[in-house]
């Protein structure tokens, strides 16, 4: 077993009566990646999830944490994984600092390190000043959130496990979740669920993407955008003469869309230019010199966000999946 | 075992901050000493066979019908509602721990408040002056035998409670569920004795299991101080199987 290997999953499959909610799934993640685990609704990220944490059997295949095997070491692997799940349940009636120390009881912390231990979660989660003796129930969601993360934090375990961490949160709230994650990096291995894309793609450093209880894809945002996306994009600021620009453009037969119309009160216009072939810089930036009056402002070429490769990895996905008549 | 004594603090805490454990609480002990005001004025009318702390006691099954509900009804079904559940699941805590913490935290609480009722007696022993006859009052032996069958039939009933939290995910479903099968076991093993008392001879096996079921019947025993140990293989075994039954339940849906 390679020792830099946190998790492994191999064959992996788990039905809910009739439902099949993971179906063969394979993948490994190293020691310290954060690692995004994407997928739509329903599509089985959370069961592969509990699965790994030991809180749900698999029906076949295995799965293993720092070498051990789940089904086996089902205690064992527990005190090497701190879990944040799904929606966040959490005893409403204590107060955040009870329930941290009853977690690091539970999480078998040295007694005589406990109130220390507690104290440094909450520190990294920003709660000690504001919320140690807020009663859970009347904490706002992203304090909850907060605390959730701080409960998977504590005792300092291997791997981080965290469900959908900033569902319903807002954008501040969002940030500061987002922030925590980041300061993880390199100490923890983490592995994120979301199905919110703009997460993913800022806080992990490799993907897999989950669609109807399948592995898609897996890989650094640039090899899966190698892989799913044929198309490439460039994005052309300009101000003045645009619609001459746009003419050049039709008649020269490119694939275009205007990201950003000029309005009265500003001339500049965004286009966005598409093609199955390398698109060169410099004869986009000829074409726009060529034109009288028209000012380039910025080009430069568009990496595929998360969304363009999710969106076309789960088509993928569907297609294989669509019976063929 | 750590765990175990971790949860166990946490579950009495738990109690201690829950409503329905103090609706619980007063309705006993405003129930109990009105039923044992009850006994002192009938005893004041005419003469009685047996002590007032005996015919107390023997009205064992009355609070337990709410009370334990209402000690255990929350336990599981409202942890299963909220999905805290498994929060103590993904830390490394078997799930025996966890139910034992939960059987345990409402057995002490259970047995604090038969503790309290003891006061009745003690408070009307002093308030009463010396020329009257009042050492029945405080019938050792029968306290004793009372209290001692009382403690052994709460691991029963509690861990019923704790078995009904475990089948429902409602609090009001487990405790509904919990007073049903508490009146079937209070109630269900004496009116069983009843109607079947002129189909079976005395002695033979079918009398003598249907004697063995019944808990009303293993209180008079108690109170006259015969200790069996038939009835202590019949409670504690009834609890272990019950709490083995909520530990694979708990362990099936995870």
């Amino acid at each position: 077993m390679d020792e830099n290997i946190s998790i492994s999953v191999s064959g992996l499959s788990k039905s809910y009566g009739k439902v099949s909610a993971i179906k063969n799934a394979n993948f490994q993640i190293n020691k310290g990646e954060i690692v995004g685990l994407l997928g739509p609704n329903g599509a089985g990220k959370s069961t592969t999830m509990r699965i790994i944490g030991g809180l749900l059997n698999a029906d076949s295949g295995t799965a293993t944490v720092c070498g051990l095997p789940v089904a086996d070491s089902s205690l064992a692997i527990k005190r090497k994984i701190g879990f944040m799940q799904e929606n966040n349940p959490l005893p409403e009636d204590l107060r955040v600092m009870e329930y941290l120390k009853l977690r690091a009881e539970l999480k078998e912390v040295d007694p005589r390190k406990i109130s220390a231990e507690v104290r440094r979660v909450m520190d990294l989660c920003d709660l000690f000043r504001t919320a140690r003796r807020k009663i859970i129930r009347t904490l706002s969601k992203g304090f909850k959130q907060r605390v959730g993360i701080a409960d998977a934090l504590i005792g300092s375990p291997e791997i981080i496990i965290l469900d959908e961490p900033t569902i319903g949160l807002d954008p501040h709230q969002i940030q500061g979740i987002r922030n925590l994650i980041n300061s993880l990096r390199g100490i923890y291995t983490v592995l994120i669920s979301s199905h919110i894309l703009s997460e993913i793609e800022r806080n992990c450093d490799r993907v897999i993407i989950i669609n109807h209880g399948r592995v898609v894809a897996m890989g650094t945002q640039a090899e899966l955008s190698a892989e799913f996306i044929n198309e490439n994009y460039l994005k052309l600021q300009v101000s003045g003469n645009s619609e001459h620009l746009i003419e050049r453009l039709k008649s020269s037969g490119d694939e275009y869309e205007i990201a950003e119309a000029p309005t009265s009160e500003n001339d500049d216009c965004t286009i966005l230019i598409k093609s199955k072939k390398a698109l060169e810089i410099a004869h986009y930036t000829k074409m726009v010199d060529q034109i009288s009056h028209c000012q380039l402002i910025g080009i430069n070429l568009v990496q595929p966000d998360l969304e363009a490769i999710f969106l076309a990895a789960t088509k993928r996905s569907w297609d294989e999946v669509r019976p063929t008549h | 075992m750590g765990h175990f004594f971790t949860l166990v603090r946490h579950e009495v805490r738990l109690l201690f901050i829950a409503p329905p454990t103090y609706v619980a609480s007063v309705l006993f002990l405003l129930l109990m000493g009105f039923i044992y005001w009850a006994i002192l004025r009938s005893m004041t009318l005419m003469p009685q066979d047996t002590s007032s702390i005996s015919q107390f006691f023997s009205l064992f099954w009355l609070p337990v019908f709410f009370t334990v509900p209402l000690l255990t009804m929350r336990s599981i079904a409202e942890e299963k509602n909220q999905a805290t559940l498994q929060i103590l699941f993904s830390a490394p805590i078997p799930t025996y721990a966890i139910v034992l913490s939960k059987f345990f935290a409402a057995y002490l609480l259970y047995v604090i408040l038969w503790v309290l009722t003891l006061y009745f007696p003690i408070i009307t022993y002093n308030l009463l002056s010396d020329n009257l006859s009042n050492a029945s009052l405080v019938d050792r032996s029968a306290i004793l035998g009372s209290l001692l069958f009382i403690l052994l039939s709460g691991i029963l009933f509690i861990a019923i409670g704790i078995f009904s939290s475990s089948l429902t995910r409602s609090q009001l479903v487990a405790g509904m569920l919990c007073f049903t099968f508490l009146f079937i076991i209070c109630i269900g093993g004496q009116q069983l004795e009843y109607a079947t008392y002129n189909y079976f001879t005395q002695g033979s096996f079918f009398f003598e299991s249907i004697q063995y079921v019944n808990v009303i019947r293993h209180f008079e025993d108690f109170s006259l101080g015969i200790l069996d140990t038939r009835p202590f293989v019949f409670y504690l075994s009834i609890s272990i199987l019950l709490l083995s039954l909520t530990v694979n339940l708990i362990d099936s849906e995870a």
